[in-house]
């Protein structure tokens, strides 16, 4: 969901990346508050996991295809707001090295692949970790249903940057309908991928992903408060 | 999910670590030659809609790396699986060493020095 340049206008172009440079600045001071010297060198491995990821599009429909967003992905693992600069350094060097996505639509990039879907698949997980039952292995299917609405939840804020600044007059319903609908597929893949990378980490090591570890602290209080082990680090 | 007390430490970080860049580069560096080279669901969209045409050519396009392909490199496979290869190093140095840099430093209560959070702050 690259957005080129050349598809929003400039003044549109500019505010995405004044909202981008901002949501950068909060991450930043966020972060902080998430990392520790055990998780901050998975940060830089998640970001290279959907870094590579997003190159692997799958076919949705006849002739489209999706890849990976990752940023539900991101959020569950290292936390959201080191998921969104994991996110930002994606669409960075997708930008600058690979010339995927416009120079001047990092900013709409950011925003779109990072910013909402960290958000909206942060508020989505947490919604589901609260109503279903506590237990570790509910987290990699509230993971995958947040990163199922995340993708379509993103194609409607396209639709929304189109309607304010897109540089073709187009009816803005039969947009949305389009993007909504292929990216309801694409959040199908989305899904899929997010519940083996979560669930392959929880099978191994629960306490690395950011988004267990409520669960976890409630079942160490529950279960076993004695035999906790801890990293002498 | 059997929450049964596991004695024996679990599976050293430094290992799940080498196991998620072992998957990242096989996945840039092999698998990507097998994706689907279809236009994405945007391109799509915007081609069914009739605005793909205002799509300009990215002002990076001249980075060697332009396209997920290396240039200099012949062999298609070789070309967009070294591209990817360097993409996921680049990335894992860059958000990697920006985590790094902002995370929390282990900072105890022992802290000999209370004055450095004043300086930090």
């Amino acid at each position: 969901m690259h957005v080129p340049d050349g598809f929003l206008d400039a003044p549109t172009s500019v505010a995405t990346g004044v909202v981008a440079a901002a949501a950068i600045g909060v991450a930043l001071r966020g972060a902080r508050r998430e990392l520790d010297d055990r998780t901050a060198p998975l940060a830089g491995l998640a970001a290279a996991f959907i870094f590579a990821t997003q190159m692997l599009n799958f076919p949705v429909a006849s002739g489209t295809s999706g890849h990976l967003l990752g940023g539900a992905l991101a959020a569950i693992l290292v936390g959201p707001f080191t998921g969104l600069l994991c996110m930002a350094v994606v669409f960075l060097v997708q930008c600058l090295l690979f010339a995927d996505g416009g120079i001047t639509a990092l900013g709409t990039n950011i925003d779109l692949m990072g910013l909402v879907t960290v958000t909206v698949g942060w508020l989505v997980f947490r919604l589901l970790q609260i109503m279903l039952p506590k237990r570790i292995s509910m987290v990699p299917a509230a993971a995958a249903v947040a990163a199922l609405v995340s993708v379509p939840v993103a194609a409607l804020g396209f639709v929304g940057l189109y309607a304010v600044g897109g540089t073709v007059d187009i009816p803005l319903g039969n947009l949305a309908t389009a993007m909504v609908g292929v990216h309801l597929l694409i959040g199908i893949g989305e899904a899929a991928i997010t519940f083996l990378a979560v669930g392959s980490i929880i099978a191994v090591r629960p306490d690395l992903v950011y988004g267990a570890r409520r669960v976890l602290a409630q079942r160490e209080l529950e279960v076993r408060p004695s035999t906790t082990t801890r990293s002498a680090a | 999910m059997s929450a049964e007390p596991r004695t024996r430490r679990s599976v050293p970080v430094r290992w799940i670590a080498a196991g998620i860049l072992a998957v990242a580069l096989v996945l840039a560096g092999i698998v990507s030659y097998y994706a689907s080279s279809s236009p994405d669901g945007l391109n799509r969209v915007a081609q069914d809609k009739g605005f793909s045409d205002t799509a300009k050519a990215p002002g990076t396009g001249e980075s060697p790396l332009s396209g997920y392909t290396s240039s200099g490199v012949d062999n298609s496979r070789l070309s967009g699986g070294l591209a990817g290869v360097v993409g996921v190093l680049v990335v894992l140095t860059l958000a990697g060493g920006l985590t790094y840099v902002v995370r929390r430093r282990p900072r105890p209560d022992a802290d000999p020095e209370p004055g450095d959070r004043q300086k930090a702050a």
